[in-house]
């Protein structure tokens, strides 16, 4: 068992050297599905850190009348954080909101003027509450609008941003799903592509095969060289994927950066290059070898 | 050893390729299949190497029925025998030596044996010299010859060599006849098919005659005759 297994590596390793212009080839093609495959792992960053970005920007304040106890105000950002679709609540009282107002317009002599003349604070505390997933203020709202709850609220800006929530809501639901969608396509094709790259490199070779059965080498000794040359191709792939990725991944960087902030494509590439490897290794040696065994078996008849 | 027992092989739209056979090869001998092209001498090899399976009647080598064994028994049934064609079908990609120990290697045998066995079967069939040619290298008798140093390899019980003499010139043609009768003297069983009427006088041994699919002659010392 030993000896077959050996010889199925070695006559592998040995038809990969020798059909050298086949081998090229075949490298040439699924390098390229590879290279479309580590763009939508890319892709799938830069959509996910957009998604982010855009998920960032929305939130609800809740504005208390100026009569609500802090205590009071504590409770209900107790019970709000305690709902399954909130991620964060801040409290920012009357006297911070002041101070904010007072810094933000400290170069507008006029309101800085305004202020200094009223007896009491007139801003309200408020709380800022940031949902899990966008799609879910509106039930955050509801339980805004709860009797025992809206007594003691002024306004939120939920009513005033409704359109603009469910639509940002809407976008980022429908770039995740399009995005799994095309990926999904796009992985199909390329498998396809290697599949009959695959087939015709191993149709070449059926004359091969026919002089192997007659010798009597069984169907393992004949399928496992192409399954090994099929593992190679992939392997040599993957790390080809990764080369001619590096260079375009860091000259678009910077510009990707432009339009999300705090995305760093390129550092992502790197800090996460050896995971990247083991997954075009995995997507180009699992395409390869599978590819090979499935165009081999019709040749094994007879 | 080897029985055809009223052995039939039709093909759809290709009406019948033989008819009918019956006949019975002993161990060690040399048999002749003659006959003109189309006469189903082919049919007859790949029936017997399980490449073919008839539509009808029965085809025994030894102890095996071949006509029922399955396609993943073939592999080790052929290692029963040798297999010589007219284009000699050797693997582009592999060298002489490398040709030649494939037999070997495809029936597991240790690599020890192997570098012991190939150098003195290519010494053999004279082509010591060449074992690191590919077969892009070598003439068409040189490949007749590695493909024979690969069918005795193994030891087998039967050669069978279809129409090996078809693409070589009267010198190698020769050569090839007497390395068969070589190896048939060693005691292996040789079925020579070939419509080369001065290969089959020369060798004055049992001739099997075939023509449109039926065996229409038998005979112990035979000679090309058709008619």
């Amino acid at each position: 068992m030993f000896t077959i297994i050996s010889r199925i590596f070695h006559f592998g390793a040995k038809n990969f050297w020798r059909n050298g212009w086949l081998s090229t080839a075949t490298i040439a093609i699924m390098t390229l599905s590879l290279v479309v495959s580590l763009n939508l792992i890319l892709f799938s960053v830069v959509t996910r850190a957009a998604t982010n970005s855009i998920e960032n920007e929305i939130d609800i304040s809740v504005y208390f009348n100026t009569n609500t106890s802090e205590d009071e105000i504590l409770n209900i950002q107790q019970s709000l954080e305690g709902l399954s679709q909130v991620q964060s609540v801040d409290y920012i009282s009357r006297d911070q909101a002041l101070a904010t107002f007072q810094q933000n317009h400290a170069d507008n002599p006029v309101i800085s003027q305004v202020i200094n003349t009223l007896d009491s604070n007139p801003l309200d505390a408020s709380l800022n509450i940031k949902a899990k997933d966008p799609s879910q203020y509106g039930a955050i709202n509801d339980y805004l609008s709860s009797p025992s709850i809206a007594s003691y609220i002024d306004s939120t800006s939920y009513n005033s941003n409704q359109e603009a929530i469910t639509r940002l809501a809407t976008i980022v639901g429908d770039m995740e799903t399009g995005g799994w969608i095309v990926t999904i396509f796009l992985i199909l094709v390329a498998g396809l592509v290697v599949y009959n790259t695959i087939r015709l490199a191993i149709y070449s070779n059926r004359d091969e095969i026919g002089i192997m059965r007659v010798v009597g080498a069984s169907n393992a000794l004949v399928r496992g060289p192409y399954v090994v040359e099929g593992f190679f191709w992939g392997g040599i792939s993957a790390i080809l994927s990764l080369i001619l990725v590096a260079p375009v991944c860091y000259f678009v960087s910077s510009h990707l950066n432009d339009f999300i902030p705090g995305l760093n494509i390129f550092r992502y590439f790197y800090t996460h290059i050896l995971q990247l490897f083991l997954y075009q290794l995995l997507f180009g040696v699992v395409i390869g070898s599978l590819s090979s065994f499935w165009a081999v078996r019709r040749y094994l008849k007879n | 050893m080897i029985v055809f027992q009223g052995v039939s092989k039709h093909y759809s739209g290709h009406g019948v390729a033989l008819e009918d056979t019956s006949f019975q090869i002993d161990p060690g001998e040399f048999v002749s299949l003659a006959g003109r092209s189309g006469a189903g001498k082919s049919t007859v090899i790949k029936l017997l190497i399980g490449e073919e399976r008839p539509s009808k009647g029965r085809v025994f080598f030894g102890q095996y029925e071949v006509n029922k064994l399955r396609d993943n028994e073939l592999p080790a049934f052929r290692r029963h025998i040798g297999v010589v064609f007219q284009d000699f079908r050797l693997l582009p990609t592999k060298n002489a030596y490398e040709n030649v120990a494939f037999a070997l290697e495809v029936a597991g045998r240790p690599q020890r044996e192997i570098d012991e066995l190939v150098p003195q079967v290519l010494d053999m069939v004279g082509l010591g010299d060449k074992t690191k040619n590919f077969p892009n290298e070598l003439s068409g008798g040189e490949r007749q010859r590695v493909a024979i140093a690969r069918a005795m390899i193994h030891r087998p019980e039967v050669i069978i060599a279809d129409e090996p003499t078809g693409n070589l010139d009267p010198f190698h043609t020769f050569e090839i006849v007497k390395l068969l009768e070589k190896i048939n003297q060693l005691g292996t069983t040789v079925v020579l098919a070939t419509h080369d009427k001065e290969v089959i006088n020369s060798l004055e041994r049992r001739v099997i005659t075939l023509d449109k699919g039926r065996v229409i002659r038998d005979e112990k010392k035979g000679k090309y005759i058709l008619v």
